[in-house]
């Protein structure tokens, strides 16, 4: 029944050129704004992959994966402002990120369950205070501005844009899902599953614990990075709380743990708030009733769908699709993979 | 194995390189004869804002735009401009400048736009100008007085309405040195150009040592406990305030717990009395006494034609909104739109838009003249000094007049004109 080759690098980078293919021809067909939509989405899914892979492979819960995110965009935006280099500006928001990872992950390694959901949320929340104390580097909630290049050519601005965040995303994927399926991948889901065990298996767990932390740190900066080209500025109003929150809603209503699962929470993230402003429009209120209902509905809506989507498919929706379509006879999983995510939720 | 795996991985990036170099060439050379406007038809023309009808900034501030579309619709309803009617769409983006980023690409590329009219903001709108630039959309009469909208030769498609913060700062600081010497003066600002700005015009006038002591806030910490505070402990007689309506309420109601009694001076953008009153509530008595500055016609004296024709308008096109500064100035912006669209003629382009735009000429509601050149971008040139006595908000003395640079203050004894009889503006 194999259609894909067995070999797992091959199978991902194979499946990575196909979709990255589509994706390019598919910009090509786009209005400007639904490629920049796209890139927004590819953006947000460098960072939902990263998380997916802590909180669903590893079991580390984080709510602070929007300052990470933050992490990687200032970098971006200080280096763009010195440099103008936008591979090197990328490449330092990522490492930016990873290192700030690697501080959260060494304590959050020491911290379980509600301890380690505070920890990270103190880092969320700190990101408004930090470009406020150090206002003359990181201008306050103004923010900076990402200088960019134009793009080559007579190429729009957007479909570029489009074209290095997904190119990027798929990087990422194809990193994680080779990550996911190697030793570590196996050291990450045993740790989830059962620490004492893990550890009377050889396993370290403080250390892939870590580890975990700064692989999904890289990916958000990676995310905020491209995020900030992508808008040509960072505020801190871009990496509020409420985006980490978004983000760790986005894995779940997803689908917790499985890499297409952070690619419905990304594409989530970017089309449910823009569902909600054409139904807003759509639903013709009086202006006093329109202006209440635009700013929260996309919160209701998303607290809804979780509600929902917790109800009828504890999966999430990766979930649910894999129940309605018999996805293991086209990507043979090994057992281990089988194990439903749940298990984890539980404890 | 490794070394297959790489090859492999080498020939897949050279392929898809090569296709992509090959996309870019197959794009070239599109460019037709006469492209069609955008946003332009024989009966329309679209237009678009971001404005916070939500978050920090929304208390009064977001009467603004659906003051400006019922201005709008008062046209449209009397043949609109030379047959088309203008479609006013308003985008929340909460003080947002993420937001902002999000809802003007939304306006621009997607609803394709043929301006954007008075974006409010100045952390919010300094973040579009880049992307504004590039799609060479003429960005007209922004919502706020930074000195940035003043750039002809960095961003020559965008242009101020309201005075801009230096000036205001300076004609404040000029009435506090000449009606209040010896005080010991200090200063509140937002943290980001609007504060800045201001500051910076204050202390022209006062001298860089001239303030005992000054602070700033950001609008997403709704606390200003220590910088009152510290002007309390540093005995300030006067405080100057560069705020939002939403702090300059926060920054008088804590003055008053901390029983701190200085003379308030608050910006045009903050001060407005009904905005901040019906933030106050019950402490409305506070603002007693307060005093600021305003170039568009008062709401408290209803002889003023202006405000019976923007009163009319509100009353038949916005539900009868309660009148305040925010629909006048609404209004107003749309009234000067109206007349830059007549000026820019029948066959209208973005070109020449912003040439009528640059030609000025424009006459309303202001007490002060534009600025409006093609060197000079920025919008009204003076203010006059408002004051609240018994719950009315309203001018006293002469309007005062000066630039963003070294200039004096001087006295402008121009007036405001009159509306035309139907209340719109002809060509």
């Amino acid at each position: 029944m194999r259609v894909l080759p067995g070999n797992t690098l091959l199978r991902h980078l194979l499946i990575a050129a196909a979709g990255g293919a589509a994706l390019w021809a598919l910009t090509y067909q786009l209005e400007l704004y639904r490629d920049y939509q796209l890139a927004t989405a590819a953006a947000y899914l460098c960072a939902t992959a990263g998380l997916t892979v802590l909180t669903g492979l590893n079991g580390q819960l984080s709510l602070g994966h929007g300052a990470l995110m933050a992490v990687g965009a200032y970098t971006v935006a200080l280096s763009q402002d010195k440099w103008g280099i936008l591979s090197l500006s990328l490449a330092l928001g990522v490492l930016a990120a990873l290192a700030a990872g690697l501080v959260i992950g060494l304590a959050a390694a020491r911290l379980r369950g509600p301890y380690l959901a505070g920890v990270t949320l103190a880092v969320a929340v700190a990101v408004p205070a930090v470009t406020t104390t150090w206002s003359s580097v990181f201008n306050s909630d103004q923010g900076l501005p990402v200088a960019l290049d134009p793009p080559p050519g007579t190429l729009a601005l957007e479909q570029w844009q489009a074209w290095l965040a997904v190119g990027c995303a798929l990087g990422v994927l194809v990193l994680l899902a080779n990550l996911t399926r190697s030793r570590f991948g196996r050291d990450f889901r045993a740790v989830r599953d059962d620490e004492t065990a893990a550890r009377l298996a050889g396993i370290d767990v403080a250390r892939t614990q870590v580890l975990a932390f700064v692989v999904s740190a890289a990916g958000a900066g990676l995310g905020g990075g491209l995020l900030a080209v992508l808008t040509q500025s960072v505020s801190p109003g871009a990496y509020a709380l409420s985006l980490s929150l978004y983000l760790l809603m986005a894995v779940v209503v997803g689908g917790l743990g499985s890499l297409a699962g952070a690619v419905w929470g990304a594409l989530l993230l970017v089309f449910l708030p823009d569902l909600t402003h054409q139904l807003t429009v759509g639903l013709a209120l009086s202006p006093g009733a329109a202006q209440r209902v635009e700013g929260n509905l996309p919160l209701a809506v998303f607290g809804l769908t979780l509600v929902i989507v917790m109800i009828a498919a504890p999966g999430g929706l990766q979930g649910l699709l894999r129940k309605l379509v018999p996805f293991r006879t086209i990507t043979p999983l090994p057992k281990s993979e089988e194990r439903p995510v749940s298990d984890a939720q539980r404890t | 194995m490794r070394s297959a795996r790489s090859g492999l991985a080498i020939a897949l990036c050279t392929t898809l390189l090569a296709a992509v170099t090959a996309g870019c060439s197959g794009d070239g050379g599109g460019g037709g004869s006469k492209a069609p406007v955008p946003g332009v038809t024989d009966s329309e023309i679209v237009i678009g804002t971001h404005m916070p009808m939500t978050g920090p900034a929304s208390a009064g501030y977001s009467k603004i735009a659906p003051a400006s579309k019922a201005y709008f619709d008062y046209v449209n309803a009397n043949g609109g401009v030379y047959g088309r009617k203008i479609t006013y769409k308003i985008m929340d983006d909460a003080y947002n400048p993420a937001n902002t980023q999000n809802v003007v690409r939304q306006l621009v590329l997607q609803d394709k736009v043929f301006a954007v009219l008075n974006g409010l903001g100045t952390p919010t709108h300094t973040g579009v100008l880049d992307f504004l630039k590039t799609n060479k959309v003429p960005d007209l009469f922004v919502a706020s007085g930074s000195l940035s909208w003043n750039q002809p030769d960095k961003y020559p498609d965008t242009f101020g309405f309201q005075p801009d913060y230096t000036v205001e700062g300076k004609i404040l600081a000029n009435y506090v040195k000449a009606n209040m010497a010896g005080q010991k003066v200090c200063f509140l600002g937002q943290n980001d150009d609007f504060g800045r700005d201001s500051l910076a015009g204050v202390e022209k006038i006062l001298g860089a040592g001239g303030l005992a002591a000054k602070d700033t806030y950001v609008v997403t910490n709704a606390n200003v406990g220590p910088q009152i505070g510290k002007f309390a402990a540093a005995q300030c007689q006067v405080v100057i305030l560069a705020t939002v309506p939403g702090f300059t309420a926060l920054s008088i109601g804590t003055a008053a717990r901390l029983n701190f009694k200085p003379q308030f001076v608050v910006s045009n953008v903050g001060g407005d009395y009904s905005t901040v009153a019906g933030l106050l509530g019950a402490g409305k008595p506070l603002l007693e006494g307060t005093i600021g500055a305003n170039y568009l016609p008062s709401v408290a004296n209803a002889a003023d034609p202006w405000t019976t024709l923007f009163t009319k308008v509100d009353k038949d096109y916005n539900g009868n909104a309660p009148m305040d500064g925010n629909v006048v100035y609404g209004m107003s912006v749309a009234y000067l739109f109206v007349q830059a669209l007549l000026a820019a003629g029948k066959d209208l382009t973005r070109e020449g838009l912003i040439a009528a735009v640059e030609k000025g000429g424009f006459t309303g509601p202001g007490l002060a003249p534009f600025r409006f050149s093609k060197a000079d971008h920025s919008g009204y040139g003076g203010l006059r000094m408002v004051k609240t006595t018994g719950g009315v908000q309203d001018y006293f003395g002469p309007t005062y007049q000066t630039d963003d640079g070294d200039g004096a203050v001087t006295e402008y004894s121009g007036a405001a004109g009159t509306p035309p009889a139907n209340g719109i503006p002809s060509a």
